[in-house]
């Protein structure tokens, strides 16, 4: 579904990525996991063109979008969950739902109902402000937010950032179900442990390069990454 | 209270401010005070909030205002003095080179879409720069415009630095109230739609806005435009308010006015633009007045009272509200019927409890 060829993204002179090549395919869970600064979420905004890449090609659906704008790509129908939630503080749960579907004109009802299945919560709070939820809620929200467009991948930056270990739990929960549903998803976790355990496939980033390749499983056994990743000794 | 009864309300009100303008206008004598501060209040309200819609909607803090006013306020003054009458205002250009004069409803339209076409092509470049430096650019663009209004080379349309006078004035209070009232409920308007809802966005989280598939540099250029086509319809209504036009009037010292009242008033609340406005008016034209002559009780001189106090005690006033209610009069909250029964309800509710 998605195919990333020897992309290459430079930071002012600093290459953050290095020249990597991945797939996503369709209705699969795809992680890249690694420390901080081994340029995954780089990774993820070069995809949606928040930053442009320096070469390389992205192709979606037997497309190429290489160079598009944002918008351009949110309407072919890939939405990024942004690092940090990031959901509008000042406008209600409504409000960002709505903005998620911005791109969109034909009715939304639909699709808020099934966002307000996945998350019963956010429907309690529809008119309250962003601002005002809690972490965990504001994750489901940003979740909500990017299911709203409708996309056909999906891909979140962290996901279970600063959250505790039980919230953490329910959010991969629901990726799990919003995957059974049919959706694609590229996730990029440092908690490796989670990401691993959900993921059909998994590449490991290491500086601005992928150097593992496996299926979640194999990851999860792998030496190298129990080491590195898992805080199991060798 | 239902939303059915809260709107009949409203239209009520709304009714009631209408009759309250026709009665005024009837009754008082054309230049009582109390008419004068309604009329500029009016256009200011219009002005605050289409200022509103750009620092306190879409979070683009622009300083350039006051040009686009003058802007509009020229265009409309050009194009409404009536031929005849041309030969004497452009004295100095034998009598300019427009020869024609348009009715004044089209006079307003044209300042509006003058000042939007003027705001697209400055926006191309400026809308790339963020907070300070976009507000620094702006400011930068309406000092320009007014120098280029008094430059005598644009003579024969602008008249130079002399004024422009003769074009239609005010007719009527209930002439500003309809026209502010109808600008500001189109900008109510865009304000609830889906493109408020973006410009919203934008101002909450520009990153988050863009990946949720929200072209940046379009919505900012349309908040720009329209909020400069309702500051030029502002500029063009305060022309007709004052009955003569200059340049000078549209210093940046306008914008800063303009802003403290956005702040007053609350960043992102229109009802809170338009009270800080009558507030603005009325203290800075009437209420705060008795200030600035010195005043003699009973053989006692009051200390202070001198031309020029009133300015001291407006600073000190805005610093208190700075400091101590940094939200402005409103927040980013609205004004409605319905909530004003709802604070006195609770307001009575806590009573009873102690």
């Amino acid at each position: 579904m998605l195919k990333v060829n020897d992309l290459k993204v430079n930071y002012g002179g600093i290459e953050a990525v290095k020249g990597i090549s991945f797939e996503v395919p369709e209705k699969s869970i795809v992680t890249l996991i690694g420390a901080n600064g081994a340029g995954k979420s780089t990774t993820l905004r070069s995809i949606v063109s928040l930053v442009k890449p320096a070469s390389g090609s992205i192709e979606f659906m037997g497309q190429s979008i290489t160079g598009l704008d944002t918008n351009e790509i949110v309407e072919k129908g890939i939405t990024l969950v942004p690092e940090g939630r990031r959901i509008f503080p000042d406008l209600t749960v409504l409000e960002n739902l709505k903005i998620g579907a911005y791109r969109r004109k034909d009715d939304i009802t639909e699709d808020l109902n099934w966002v307000y299945d996945l998350f019963p919560r956010l429907k309690e709070r529809s008119w309250q402000a962003g601002g005002t939820l809690s972490g965990g809620e504001q994750q489901m929200l940003a979740i909500g937010r990017a299911l709203m467009s409708k996309p056909k991948l999906i891909m979140m930056d962290e996901p279970s950032l600063g959250l505790a270990p039980i919230i953490v739990q329910g959010v991969f929960d629901i990726i799990r179900e919003i995957n059974k549903q049919g959706m694609t998803i590229l996730l990029v976790e440092q908690n490796a442990h989670m990401a691993l355990h959900a993921a059909d496939t998994a590449y490991v980033m290491e500086t601005g390069s992928i150097t593992m390749t496996g299926t979640g499983k194999e990851l999860a056994e792998n030496e190298d990454v129990k080491a590195a990743y898992l805080g199991k000794a060798k | 209270m239902s939303k059915k009864t809260d709107r009949i309300i409203s239209a009520l009100l709304l009714v009631a401010l209408l009759v309250l303008a026709v009665v005024l206008d009837k009754t008082l004598p054309t230049t009582h005070i109390a008419l004068t501060v309604l009329k500029k209040g009016c256009i200011w309200s219009l002005i605050v909030v289409s200022m509103n819609l750009l620092n306190g909607f879409t979070g683009l803090f622009s300083l350039g205002h006051a040009g686009f006013m003058l802007i509009g306020g020229y265009t409309f003054a050009v194009l409404t003095i009536p031929v005849a009458d041309r030969a004497s205002v452009y004295q100095y250009y034998d009598g300019g080179i427009i020869q024609f004069c348009v009715p004044m409803i089209v006079g307003l339209l044209a300042a509006g879409v003058v000042a939007a076409i003027m705001a697209w092509l400055i926006g191309l470049p400026v809308l790339r720069l963020k907070s300070d430096y976009l507000a620094i650019a702006t400011l930068g663009f309406s000092e320009i415009v007014r120098a280029f209004f008094q430059w005598d080379t644009m003579g024969p349309i602008t008249n130079g630095s002399n004024m422009l006078r003769k074009f239609p004035s005010l007719p009527s209070l209930l002439f500003a109230v309809v026209a502010s009232g109808i600008c500001i409920a189109v900008i109510v308007m865009i304000i609830n739609s889906s493109y408020g809802r973006a410009f919203k966005a934008i101002r909450d989280d520009e990153i988050a806005a863009e990946a949720m598939g929200i072209n940046l540099a379009k919505h900012k250029r349309m908040a720009f435009c329209i909020s400069s086509f309702f500051a030029g319809i502002g500029g063009a209504l305060f022309a007709m308010y004052q009955g003569t036009l200059q340049a000078m009037t549209f210093k940046t010292a306008l914008t800063y006015e303009l802003l403290l009242i956005v702040v007053i008033g609350g960043l992102g609340s229109v009802t809170g633009s338009i009270l800080a406005s009558f507030l603005y008016i009325a203290c800075s034209e009437w209420w705060l007045r008795f200030l600035d002559s010195e005043m003699t009780i009973g053989g006692f001189k009051v200390p202070l009272l001198r031309s020029g106090f009133r300015m001291v005690v407006f600073s000190i006033i805005i610093m208190v509200i700075v400091l101590f209610a940094r939200k402005g009069i409103m927040g980013d909250k609205e004004f409605s019927v319905s909530g004003l029964v709802n604070f006195f309800k609770n307001r009575g509710k806590k009573k009873e409890v102690k």
